[in-house]
């Protein structure tokens, strides 16, 4: 097995008084999807700001590319969605992009080629001229993801990519990571929809803090001797089915 | 390089947004007309003076003072009616030798009118009272000499006396030169804080609120860029606006610059930084734009009273002491010297010096303040 892109060991994360993560272990290799899939609340914004840097672990340590986070060059080889769309609303989708080309550092010549393929990949070619204020809300999502793609990054983080968007579009997405994957990417991905952990190589179940299981959505539903993710969920968390 | 490209997002961002430019550029100089307007009407007060058996000589000296209307009461009490009906602002009765004066006193400055217009025609018909009595004794004098034999002519006559003449000097300005030419320099650093503080401050405000701050942290940018690029764009901004305030005030309001005009661009231009670094620094406290508008009248609203339009050397010590740390007193004051008096900017070391440590240390609090959303 290659090494691990993301390696996340014994994470515990305070906020005041409250503790969000206990004890999360788990890694993501390189070629793999790995879901996080859980309730709101149960801690999975907060994995991705431990594993990008934005907050620091109160004990453990997420280590990616073999080095510790917080570290800030890192950055350029991580491609980050968020939640929220997160974009220039004054701005065309060209400059969008040009503007997080730049904070990623990639030279002129790379910026050129680099936005016309990442548009491709959504879809978004034609309107790239456009300002985002003019945008349907899934074309903010495919423009944001398209940002997320920029600099062919080795690893993806998307925090619930596919929220608000149609099914349409969603497949194209997925079809879309899965491509990625193929090309030997690792993607960390957030949902609380569960058909959608189906897809993923391997899912991590997050409940209170805690990862209460890490495998391959077959394995899963094997073991918890259900048809489906959601129902692994309900078991686990102990409701009567 | 990445400071140059957040700069160059701010400005494109700012530069699409009509409104909030016209903000910037147009409102200072809507108000400052406005106030001037407002502050170069006549300065003078126009008061209505009642007065009852008041004798002949004193009522014609308070007929020929400037800005008075005399009215003649027969009785105090139709004199009394005419004040509460608001058509006089004072009455003067005469009673015996002294006179009883009765103010409407709702506006104090025609309450302060009145007595300096009484005081006045008292003193002028006194005056002539003395000068005719002067003029009886010359007279009987001139006769009594004329019965004398030898007596030499007299070298002077009372009629020649005449009133000094004068003729005053104006160091800055004019005659004309009135409260709104003290308060400009003062007003023009005000206008470039306070839009600064406010855009910038809900600039990075907005740019928090829609995760924009958290997907640019998610690239390696350092946190100093950031804060960096704005002030590399508000800075520009601030420059343009400067320009155009003071070109507004010296052609269209015609207030003279004794001065470099380029000094008091550059002072501006520091206070605009310092106004963009507390304003980033103000909007971390902030989460939404409505609790950003809350930061107004207890940060920038208090900073105009220390700002120097109120003189601060009449004020208590305790208060003198707040006034040290409004950054608005020490542009105010450097840009008055350099407006008035012509002052250069290298002998305004300490005002541009206590600018700079605002400057400094607002923006290191700004670069550590981002930690917050990144801890490297």
């Amino acid at each position: 097995m290659a090494a691990a892109i993301i390696n996340l060991t014994h994470l515990v994360k305070k906020f005041g008084t409250q503790t969000i993560l206990k004890d999360i272990n788990f890694t993501v290799v390189p070629g793999q999807i790995v879901g996080l899939i859980g309730p709101s609340g149960a801690g999975k914004s907060t994995i991705i700001k431990l594993t990008l840097g934005m907050e620091k672990a109160d004990n453990g340590t997420a280590t990616v590319f073999g080095q510790t986070m917080p570290q800030r060059q890192l950055l350029a080889k991580i491609g980050y969605m968020a939640q929220t769309d997160a974009l220039y609303e004054t701005l065309s989708g060209q400059e969008n992009l040009v503007f997080f080309a730049k904070m990623k550092g990639l030279s002129k010549s790379e910026i050129v080629h680099e936005i016309t393929y990442v548009a491709k990949v959504v879809g978004l070619t034609a309107d790239l001229n456009k300002r985002v204020s003019g945008y349907s809300g899934g074309m903010k999502r495919r423009l944001s993801l398209a940002i997320a793609l920029l600099g062919q990054p080795q690893l993806i983080v998307l925090d619930e990519p596919t929220v608000g968007i149609d099914p349409a579009l969603r497949r194209q997405v997925w079809r879309e990571l899965n491509k990625l994957r193929d090309a030997g990417r690792s993607i960390l991905i957030t949902t609380h929809v569960m058909d959608e952990a189906e897809l993923a190589d391997q899912v991590a179940l997050l409940l209170d803090g805690e990862v209460i299981a890490f495998d391959t959505p077959a394995k899963l539903k094997q073991q918890y001797q259900v048809a489906t993710i959601e129902d692994v969920f309900l078991k686990a968390e102990g409701v009567q089915l | 390089m990445r400071t140059w490209a957040i700069a160059n997002r701010v400005i494109k961002e700012l530069l699409r947004d009509k409104r909030t430019l016209a903000l910037m550029f147009l409102a200072p100089i809507f108000i400052l007309i406005l106030l001037n307007f407002v502050f170069s009407a006549s300065q003078a007060t126009d008061v209505t003076v009642g007065t009852v058996a008041v004798p002949q000589a004193l009522q014609q000296n308070l007929e020929q003072s400037k800005h008075v209307t005399v009215k003649k009461y027969t009785s105090k009490a139709a004199a009394q009616k005419g004040l509460k009906q608001n058509r006089l602002d004072a009455i003067v009765q005469h009673k015996t030798a002294n006179y009883s004066l009765t103010y409407a006193n709702t506006d104090a400055s025609k309450t302060t009118a009145v007595k300096m217009a009484f005081k006045n025609a008292l003193a002028t018909n006194t005056m002539s009272q003395l000068k005719s009595k002067l003029m009886a004794t010359t007279a009987s004098l001139a006769k009594l000499r004329q019965q004398l034999p030898n007596a030499p002519i007299p070298q002077q006559s009372a009629a020649k006396v005449a009133a000094p003449k004068i003729t005053n000097h104006y160091v800055y300005g004019d005659s004309d030169t009135g409260f709104f030419d003290k308060i400009l320099p003062i007003l023009m650093g005000f206008f470039v804080f306070f839009f600064v503080f406010l855009i910038s401050g809900m600039a990075l405000l907005k740019e928090r609120t829609s995760g924009t701050l958290n997907r640019l942290l998610a690239t390696p940018v350092k946190r100093s860029e950031i804060v960096f690029g704005y002030m590399l764009s508000y800075g520009i901004l601030a420059i343009f606006q400067t320009i155009l305030i003071v070109l507004v005030t010296i052609w269209l309001l015609k207030i003279k610059v004794v001065g470099s005009l380029i000094n008091v661009v550059v002072i501006n231009l520091l206070l605009a930084l310092v106004a963009l670094a507390f304003g980033i620094l103000v909007s971390t406290f902030a989460n939404s734009e409505f609790q950003m508008m809350q930061f107004i009248p207890v940060l920038v609203i208090p900073q105009i009273f220390f700002s120097g339009i109120i003189p601060l050397d009449t004020m208590a010590d305790w208060v003198k002491k707040i006034a040290a740390v409004i950054p608005l007193k020490y542009s105010g004051d450097a840009t008055t010297q350099i407006i008035t008096r012509g002052v250069s900017i290298t002998s305004l070391g300490l005002d541009i010096g206590v600018l700079f440590l605002f400057l400094i240390g607002l923006t290191i609090l700004n670069i550590v303040g981002l930690r917050r959303y990144r801890k490297v």
